[in-house]
């Protein structure tokens, strides 16, 4: 444990209020086992997700300094923990740009004092959840706290792009710690090659044919390698690969069924919570398969994607994978 | 600045407007940040092309360009740029140009971001029912009803709120914001 006794300052994010009010409940039902005490900010904003950024960059970084100017300011700093990784990609960046550019320190402070607000740049250590749970907790505190191993059960440990770039300190391309927690917790952990790869991101609004291609890569690939169910930390990343799902399966031809978990669900359930207490049921491809596999003697090693003749490249199979019209 | 005989353009706007973006001048024109991108198949160019029209003074190309639209903000460019170029903030910095110059790819989407941010401005917190409601009727009215179901989807689990968030000292961040943007017309643009 740090320095912060296990207390830091919570910004929950917008998406944890609504489209992902079950990773908010499971971060709270698993936080409180692990003697995390985390402390809302009082009024946050949202942090502008990427798109005020689009917009109005000054405005954008000011509208995220409001959050660090309060969360200073509150019990837990410090440390401040994020469970969405736009939240914490924006808190965190708008933290070192501040510290690092004087201009925008000057300016950004200049508008915060406008709402009687100020904030000292680099002053709080900003921190995705992940982070917090795999080096303050750390694997073996979490894995004294398994009672129900995940043995049996296949996931693809998915991160997205935002808590490993552009630069959080983890590999950017191919980080480990989340294949190492669910292996913590008795779970399967399947090579994942997309794991870093986007989900699409904002793209489902704006351009159907780039969404859908990106999010069937990363469903196909964890299809191919066998996975009961991707794992997740990211509200968009769950909401893109979840409840596009049947779109993608429309669009391509495909019958893709993984559910998209997010990791402190699985954490509660290995820790013998039930599923409604973690807010399951909420997810549009539903756990049930997978959560079934849970107790299951070791599955055999599944068969890999096979190469088309002895004579072909190893290339992805393409069959399915081209763009469609609209 | 750079010591070159060019009149200053965009491409020393932009990189004058992005926290860091002055190393775009050590741009290699090596092309990871286009092999690398998850949608650089869908862009009119490539980053680094989008570059080398910048540096050919082909201004209006560049902001009427489809290509800062659609990059996704996922960074592998920047982190795999040998220069360390902030390609992502760039992006940004590009969005916020074509907006100011009102030269915005037509499939841009540019009030979409728009819808976001008056959400934001209203309530301090995003609406994401109102955003896709709004969105999808403005743009896709034959497609809403598919929408809707998945829409119904969300609201059937909880997932949608159906009348948005409101922080509760709106005047705070509304003096912060108007500052802000105060200051941004005032200095053209981020430092």
């Amino acid at each position: 444990m740090t320095a912060s006794n296990g207390a830091y300052v919570y910004y929950p994010g917008c998406s944890l209020q609504a489209s992902a009010h079950a990773y908010d409940i499971s971060t709270k039902r698993v936080a409180e086992r692990l003697n995390l005490t985390f402390n809302e900010i009082d009024d946050w904003n949202c942090c502008g997700a990427t798109e005020f950024f689009s917009i109005n960059a000054l405005p954008a970084y000011s509208l995220v300094a409001r959050n660090l100017a309060l969360a200073a300011q509150t019990g837990g700093a410090p440390e401040l923990v994020a469970p969405c990784s736009a939240c914490y990609l924006n808190l965190r960046k708008t933290n070192d740009y501040m510290a690092k550019y004087k201009k925008l320190n000057q300016q950004v402070n200049q508008a915060l004092a406008a709402g009687n607000l100020h904030y000292n740049a680099g002053s709080l250590r900003v921190r995705h959840l992940l982070d917090i749970v795999v080096q303050d907790v750390g694997y073996e505190k979490i894995g004294a706290e398994v009672t129900r191993s995940l043995q049996g059960m296949r996931v693809a440990p998915y991160y997205g792009c935002l808590i490993v770039r552009p630069d959080t300190g983890y590999n950017t391309e191919y980080p480990t710690h989340l294949d190492k927690l669910m292996t913590t917790l008795g779970a399967t952990v399947i090579d994942f090659p997309m794991k870093t790869h986007c989900c699409g991101g904002h793209m489902t609004q704006i351009s159907e044919a780039v969404a859908y291609e990106l999010i069937r890569r990363i469903l196909k690939n964890a299809a191919d390698y066998g996975a009961d169910a991707i794992v997740t930390l990211c509200p968009m990343c769950q909401l893109n690969l979840d409840v596009y799902q049947g779109q993608v399966n429309r669009t391509f031809g495909t019958d893709f069924n993984i559910p998209i978990l997010y990791f402190t669900q699985l954490m509660g359930i290995a820790f013998g919570m039930t599923p409604q207490e973690l807010g399951f049921g909420s997810e549009v491809v539903s756990a049930d398969r997978a959560l079934a596999q849970i107790g299951r003697e070791e599955p055999e090693e599944r068969e890999r994607p096979k190469r088309k003749d002895k004579q072909a490249l190893p290339m992805p199979a393409l069959n399915g994978g081209g763009r469609s019209e609209s | 600045m750079l010591y070159t005989s060019r009149k200053p353009g965009l491409y020393e706007q932009i990189m004058a407007e992005t926290p860091g973006g002055d190393v775009l001048m050590t741009c290699l024109q090596c092309g990871t940040c286009g092999g690398s991108c998850p949608s650089g198949a869908d862009m009119d160019a490539t980053p680094r092309r989008l570059f080398a029209m910048l540096m050919a003074d082909m201004d209006e190309a560049v902001l009427e360009s489809n290509t800062p639209w659609y990059c996704v903000s996922c960074y592998y460019c920047t982190v795999r740029c040998p220069q360390a170029i902030p390609i992502t903030d760039l992006m940004y910095t590009l969005k916020q140009k074509a907006i100011a110059a009102g030269k915005y790819h037509k499939e841009a989407h540019a009030d979409f971001s728009g819808s976001f941010v008056g959400y934001i401005e209203q309530y301090g917190r995003s609406f994401e029912f109102g955003l896709a409601t709004r969105f999808q009727l403005t743009h896709h009215p034959l497609k809403t009803l598919s929408k809707g179901g998945l829409g119904f989807d969300m609201l059937r689990r909880g997932r949608l709120n159906t009348t948005p968030d409101r922080i509760r000292n709106m005047p705070q961040l509304t003096a912060i914001l108007n500052e802000a943007k105060r200051l941004a017309a005032q200095h053209g643009g981020a430092p």
